[in-house]
């Protein structure tokens, strides 16, 4: 970012240690937007691979970049746009698609026009164009103490409510109707679940840009599912993939003179690729040990 | 003793569709009930509203001697087998456990795992129990849901065409165990099935829905030639052939044993 981009080799572009020292201070604030992130995208994504929402959450990120972007032409707070944007498409989504066909095309319809919404801002918009491609791309620097307390804020309300609805929400998840027969308000917590992933969203459109939201929200989740089924280890494993992807992207991007979430994307992929193949050998060398055949074939 | 579930008058209609009317059923604990039926007899809608999920047009129905109400734990559910995805991330265990406390708000700290080891090793699932269930065959993963239905005790269990898809020995094994686990626990049982030889020797009850009305009583009196006839409005003959009975329409079209294509 400092050094002049026609000056260096491409490589060194990419990779640049000399002025780290320096640097580390001046992204102090997108380490922590990095940590908060990571968290709730992780969890998040749990139950996002588990509902089966990812066309979802790009449908939610395009809408939240149309928001920030019309924010920033509006000279209101950024924050504040993602956020209206994303919940309106939460809800929109939450409130017309509860079948996965009708969600699916109602995601289709509102991409588009919150894509478009969001270049007509952007290009009505008289500021840097690095300001501007920054809410699609991803952004390292520009994360100010008020945002980094809006994301906390954000942190705050996200994993406590996943928290609180944690259990009915995995019943109503994996299991929907037995989930209902037991009193569980799976359309109430579809709904829940749909706001609170607005939220994690608008979040991560900020660092990541509204592009590859995915790379936080699904793939260290998809990763943790691929190596185990345990309710304890995959958020667990999720969460630890995304702080990886995240603080290691973070670092990496600080010399160089590219966004920061090629590596954050590249980081997360290479995760989900190891872990995939772990999981082939676990899914071949079988998932426990079981006793022979003849002792299976008594029970089994 | 007084009745675990009863029916008395029991109608329920979708707007001008009446599914089935004036049912009385009085199920003590510990019975088997069979619910017999084609497609689209109400059977699945008759659990429901045990569930307390439909409410009937007319008459009465009460679980315990109350009216049902959604997320009773004294109702226990094997719904129609939905196919999970072999990716799916959910252990046997998880699928018990949520039977356990998966209707609980906030964060859980308590220790549930000797409950589900032992609700596991009572369904004969201990050894898979750590198996993702999209990866188990269809007989396990019934072992698993049944499991799960029996988390809370119920005082009446509901198995929702609980053989669909599986194999003659598999059927045997599934009916078997739920027979074994009525008898162990004194839960009631209403079992809703295409197949009816493999449930035949457990079964106190028949509940027959068919297309022009019902019948309630032991199997050798409602399966019979002249009362099938009658529930179906065209002859039905019933044939008793080596141990098995086979249940064969005016259009030589044999019942129970067709696929279920819903
Ligand atoms: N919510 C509903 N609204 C309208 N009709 C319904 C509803 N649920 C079931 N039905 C109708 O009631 C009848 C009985 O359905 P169901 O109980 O599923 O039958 P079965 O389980 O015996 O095949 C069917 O004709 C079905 O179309
Ligand atoms: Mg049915």
């Amino acid at each position: 970012m400092l050094a002049l981009a026609t000056d260096v080799p491409w490589w060194q572009r990419i990779v640049d240690f000399s002025s780290y020292g320096e640097l580390l201070p001046l992204v102090r604030n997108s380490l922590i937007a990095g940590v908060l992130l990571a968290l709730v995208g992780g969890l998040v994504g749990v139950f996002v691979m588990q509902r089966d929402l990812a066309f979802a959450v790009h449908g939610v990120s395009e809408l939240s970049f149309a928001g920030a972007s019309a924010a920033l032409l509006l000279s209101i707070d950024v924050t504040l746009g993602a956020i209206i944007g994303s919940l309106v498409a939460a809800m929109a989504i939450g409130f017309l698609g509860s079948r996965a066909r009708d969600r699916n095309s109602i995601i289709g319809v509102l991409m588009p026009f919150g894509l478009g919404l969001g270049v007509l801002a952007l290009a009505l918009y008289p500021g840097r164009a690095a300001n501007k491609f920054g809410l699609l791309t991803g952004q390292i620097v520009a994360v100010d103490d008020a945002r980094v307390g809006a994301m906390a804020a954000i942190t705050v309300v996200v994993v406590g409510g996943l928290l609180f609805v944690w259990r009915p929400l995995t019943f109503a998840s994996v299991d929907p109707e037995v989930a209902a027969a037991r009193g569980v308000p799976t359309r109430a917590l579809s709904f829940a679940f749909m706001l609170l992933l607005g939220l994690a969203v608008a979040m991560a459109v900020q660092v990541v840009g509204a592009l590859l939201v995915l790379s936080l929200l699904i793939t260290p989740a998809a990763a943790a599912t691929r190596i185990s089924a345990s309710p304890v280890w995959v958020p667990v494993l999720a969460v630890i993939f995304a702080e990886v992807s995240a603080i290691g992207g973070i670092l990496l991007a600080l010399g160089a003179s590219v966004p920061i979430s090629p590596y954050i994307t590249t980081i997360s992929f290479v995760i989900y690729l190891v872990c995939r193949w772990l999981g082939r050998r676990r899914r071949q060398h079988g998932w426990v040990r079981r006793p022979s055949a003849v002792a299976g074939a008594v029970v089994g | 003793m007084s009745p675990v579930l009863e029916l008395a008058g029991a109608s329920l209609a979708f707007g001008e569709r009446v599914v089935w009317s004036g049912v009385d059923l009085a199920v003590q604990a510990g019975e088997f009930v069979t619910v017999l039926g084609p497609n689209g007899s109400g059977k699945t809608s008759l659990l429901r509203a045990v569930l307390g999920q439909l409410h009937l047009t007319s008459g009465r129905i009460a679980v315990m001697g109350r009216p049902p109400h959604r997320g009773s734990r004294s109702v226990g559910y094997v719904p129609q087998q939905r196919i999970v995805d072999p990716a799916t991330p959910v252990r046997a265990r998880d699928i018990v456990r949520l039977g356990v406390d998966g209707d609980r708000w906030g964060p859980g700290h308590h220790d549930r795992r000797a409950r589900v080891d032992e609700l596991l090793a009572a369904v004969g699932a201990t050894e898979y129990a750590d198996v993702p269930v999209g990866m188990l065959s269809g007989g396990e993963q019934q072992r698993v849901r049944i499991a799960q239905a029996l988390a809370s005790d119920p005082a009446v269990l509901l198995c929702d065409e609980p053989l669909l898809s599986l194999d003659i020995r598999r059927q045997q094994e599934v009916t078997a165990l739920i027979d074994t686990t009525r008898h162990a626990t004194g839960t009631a049982v209403l079992f809703v099935t295409h197949e009816v030889n493999p449930v035949l020797p457990y079964t106190d009850c028949v509940l027959y829905l068919g297309p022009a009305g019902h019948a309630v009583g032991a199997p050798d009196v409602v399966l019979t030639s002249e009362r099938l006839s009658k529930l179906y409005g065209t002859a039905v003959e019933v044939v008793r052939t080596q141990g098995r009975l086979l249940i064969v329409g005016d259009d030589g079209h044999v019942h129970h044993v067709e696929e279920e294509d819903e």
